[in-house]
């Protein structure tokens, strides 16, 4: 790591906000010591990053493990809807859809969790009544994040109050791309307090922050801040979760465990369709971060088409041949 | 162990027909050879895949004299731009039934299917099609006005990767206007037999490629063979070193791409993931047998551990065993006797008080293997850091400062490549200047390319493959 001579830490000075956990907990001294920090994290070159993502990507997955990794997808998909047109009865049906993936076949298990704008958190909430899966809304002003701070929390802790137990919060791209990275992670921290007992998932929207370099900052600012997964994307912007993002991502979840002991978890989203784009990430991750990473308690899948693939998908191996769109329920 | 463990994804070898028995490819047809048979191996299983025939003295002979006739007659007749139509469908073919020689190379070599299906074969198509393209333009590649063929092209290759290795050779010196007498490993003489017959499907005029099987005394008899002008060899410094002294004092050209100890230079500012990954590639792919294999780790003492740790997390992912299964990383040794001598060298470097690191890895009963291994506390005076191992087998030196790593870098016999890694761009140039060795990577590692000139410095060898400077070699008049 890079240090620099920072002449804005005064000896003994109080540090901001809440210190991350060591052996980090000076970092956010200042802005300068947090800048010379995460511009300190190994590089990644993004051609390697490129040809590891494809090579993780050529692993054969047949047979049984096909069908454990197709149930172990299906159980970590956060099953989304996220429109302007938006309705309780739309969102009671996607309810009944993660309870019930496959209303044929009822060894199919659930999905992990519903995520749907603040203001229906609530109806996802009574719908999924007793069943353990959660409920998550996306708040901070999601998607773009522009509004001020008192507007951001206000809607966190709208959304906890209508029921949320998972928050997915946007960072402040423009902040990080102007290099204002402790503004980043104080508005962490923040929303993460605003969340009270729900869990707190931060949307770095890598298709706007663009390097993996950045995506490796951003990543560890918002661990440091005390995020309890890191996301790759709203699904509003292209390109969304792609295999290299993942890939960094992994690794920043995997380097922070060592060194402070905490586990994050890791949440892609947007662009995953096929059961194919699901199985590479339980490689990368099997392979990357590890297998303590193969659980709905630390990996999600943010998607809402991915399920009827995968729900196509199981009913090939069951049966051992394809059917069609309209022998999956339409959300 | 993990929850998620990976069913068995075999390749079918059902699409490879093997022979009961072979012979070798003279003047265009299949003949029988005079001298002792031998039998090649699955090396993942010693299971024994087929009978070879070993050519004698009089069948090179013949061989020869098929190649210099085709030489005289067709070959070296011929427009350029209709040499250029066969390279063309050559590597077309070989395309087309490149899951034949993936399957086919895996069995015959030990090497995973991922290596020969993503990387063998497609490289030799490569390499003919590169070369393809170069047949009717050679008076513009800054070799000479009008560059003329030396003749008739003695060739000797490894085992380690055979067909490509067989592309290097065949490919330059057919564009050129050569005709060849090529003889294949002992221990991988299948894919070589294949691709005789892809030259007859091309319909490849007789004689322009014969290939005589057997071990060394065929090879010496191709290389000893008067009429033989060009003279281009692959394989172990010692066997090339008497190679230079058979044909010393003669007519004939030479190039020789021998061992290597390569240097994988890791600064501290590198992406260290990627530097990881990098290592990995190095010293791991082909199970090692890579003569530009990064098989001394030099890293920066200040990231020494942080390193070595990634790299034995990471070296606890890959996967040996079976060949053809697709999710093998590391396959099987390609021969006892290479076995025996990784066995002998990593014993060699525990008695002289390295550290050796293997990973907990189940390996198969039956069949040649040698877990991923890594030594670490290695000095520049043990000889697991001079001697060329051609196995899994990584040697971790660290250094303080950019001088100290190139002076241990070149402290080497050998000068085959290197490898740097740095995010900043200044110091890769710099370094890579310094290095005495024919490739240097920058943030990667065992990347192939038929345009890129490959050949080393020192014990290394001589002359150059591939690229403008690769054709020289088998050009009249034109200095490499």
């Amino acid at each position: 790591m890079t240090h620099v001579l920072d002449p804005d830490a005064l000896p003994g000075a109080t540090p901001a906000v809440h210190a991350p956990l060591p052996p980090y907990d000076d970092v956010t001294r200042s802005d300068a010591a947090f800048r010379a920090f995460l511009h300190g994290l190994p590089g990644v070159d993004q051609v390697g990053a490129e040809a590891r993502a494809a090579q993780l990507g050529t692993r054969s997955i047949k047979t049984t493990s096909k069908a454990w990794a197709i149930d172990t997808a299906i159980s970590m998909v956060d099953l989304t809807t996220l429109e302007g047109a938006d309705t309780p009865g739309k969102v009671r049906s996607l309810a009944a859809k993660a309870k019930q993936p496959d209303p044929g076949d009822p060894s199919c298990p659930r999905v992990a969790a519903v995520c749907v704008y603040g203001d229906l958190a609530g109806v996802a909430r009574k719908a999924l009544e007793g069943t353990g899966i959660h409920v998550a809304a996306v708040a901070t002003a999601f998607p773009s994040g522009r509004a001020s701070r008192a507007v951001k929390l206000a809607d966190v802790r709208d959304a906890v109050e209508n029921g949320a137990d998972e928050i997915d919060m946007v960072i402040d791209r423009g902040a990080f791309l102007r290099g204002r990275y402790l503004d980043v992670y104080e508005e962490i921290v923040a929303v993460k307090e605003a969340c009270g007992d729900a869990h707190l998932k931060v949307i770095l929207e890598t298709g706007e922050l663009k390097t993996l370099d950045n995506v490796r900052r951003a990543s560890w600012i918002a661990m440091l801040a005390g995020g309890d997964f890191i996301k790759t994307s709203t699904g509003k912007v292209n390109p969304a979760a792609t295999l290299p993002v993942g890939l960094v991502m992994l690794e920043a979840v995997r380097d922070f465990r060592i060194a402070t002991g905490r586990q994050v978890g890791f949440k892609p989203a947007g662009g995953i369709k096929t059961t194919k784009d699901a199985v590479k990430h339980l490689v990368m991750i099997n392979e990357t971060a590890g297998p303590d990473w193969l659980d709905p308690d630390w990996f999600r899948f943010g998607a809402s088409s991915l399920l009827n693939d995968l729900l196509l998908q199981r009913q090939k191996l069951r049966t051992g041949h394809y059917s069609g769109p309209d022998y999956v329920t339409v959300d | 162990m993990s929850v998620f463990e990976y069913a068995p994804a075999p390749e079918s070898r059902s699409i490879v027909n093997i022979a009961p028995s072979y012979g070798l490819f003279v003047d265009g047809e299949f003949v029988d050879g005079t001298g002792e048979p031998f039998k090649t191996v699955n090396p993942a299983t010693e299971e024994v895949l087929t009978e070879v025939s070993a050519a004698s003295e009089a069948d090179v002979d013949r061989a020869v004299r098929a190649a210099r006739r085709a030489f005289e007659k067709t070959w070296g007749p011929m427009r350029p731009a209709d040499r250029g139509k066969y390279l063309f469908r050559i590597a077309r073919l070989l395309q087309e039934r490149a899951r034949e020689f993936a399957v086919l190379e895996s069995l015959d070599n030990g090497k995973p299917i991922r290596e020969s299906r993503d990387v063998d074969v497609p490289l030799a198509a490569a390499h003919f099609f590169y070369h393809a393209g170069w047949a009717d333009k050679l008076e513009h590649a800054g070799l000479g006005p009008a560059p003329k063929p030396l003749g008739v092209a003695g060739q000797v290759i490894p085992w380690n990767f055979p067909l490509l290795m067989l592309a290097w050779k065949v490919a330059p010196a057919l564009a050129t206007g050569n005709t060849v007498v090529l003889k294949p490993a002992e221990t991988t003489p299948l894919t070589a037999l294949l691709f005789a017959e892809v030259c007859r499907q091309a319909d490849l005029p007789a004689g322009v490629v014969n290939i005589v099987t057997g071990a060394g005394d065929t090879g010496r008899a191709v290389v000893e063979h008067d009429d033989v002008d060009k003279v281009a060899f692959t394989g172990s410094t010692e066997v090339g070193r008497s190679i230079a002294r058979a044909v010393a004092g003669t007519r004939k050209k030479l190039t020789l791409e021998l061992g290597g100890k390569a240097a994988n230079i890791v600064f501290d500012d590198a992406p260290i993931d990627q530097a990881v990954e990098g290592i990995v590639q190095g010293i791991f792919f082909n199970q090692g047998h890579v003569c530009c294999a990064g098989s001394r780790l030099l890293v920066q003492e200040s990231v020494h551990d942080e390193v070595i740790a990634s790299l034995q997390r990471r070296i606890g992912t890959l996967r040996v065993g079976d060949p053809l299964d697709k999710n093998t990383d590391i396959g099987a040794i390609n021969s006892a006797e290479q076995l025996a001598r990784i066995r002998e060298l990593s014993d060699i470097g525990e008695a002289e008080g390295a550290q050796r690191w293997q990973p907990a890895c189940a390996l198969p009963e039956r069949g040649y293997w040698f877990p991923p291994t890594i030594f670490t506390d290695v000095s520049p005076a043990h000889r697991i850091a001079r001697d060329e191992v051609f196995g899994p087998v990584l040697s971790v030196l660290t250094f303080r400062t950019p001088d100290e790593a190139v002076a241990k870098a070149n402290n080497s016999t050998y000068g085959l490549s290197a490898g740097i890694w740095s995010e900043k761009g200044s110091r890769i140039l710099k370094i890579a200047d310094q290095l005495r060795a024919g490739v240097v990577w920058a943030n990667t590692f065992n990347k192939f390319d038929p345009t890129s000139p490959f050949g080393g410095y020192k014990q290394s060898g001589y002359g150059r493959e591939g690229g403008r400077h690769g054709l020289a070699a088998y050009l009249k008049g034109a200095d490499q």
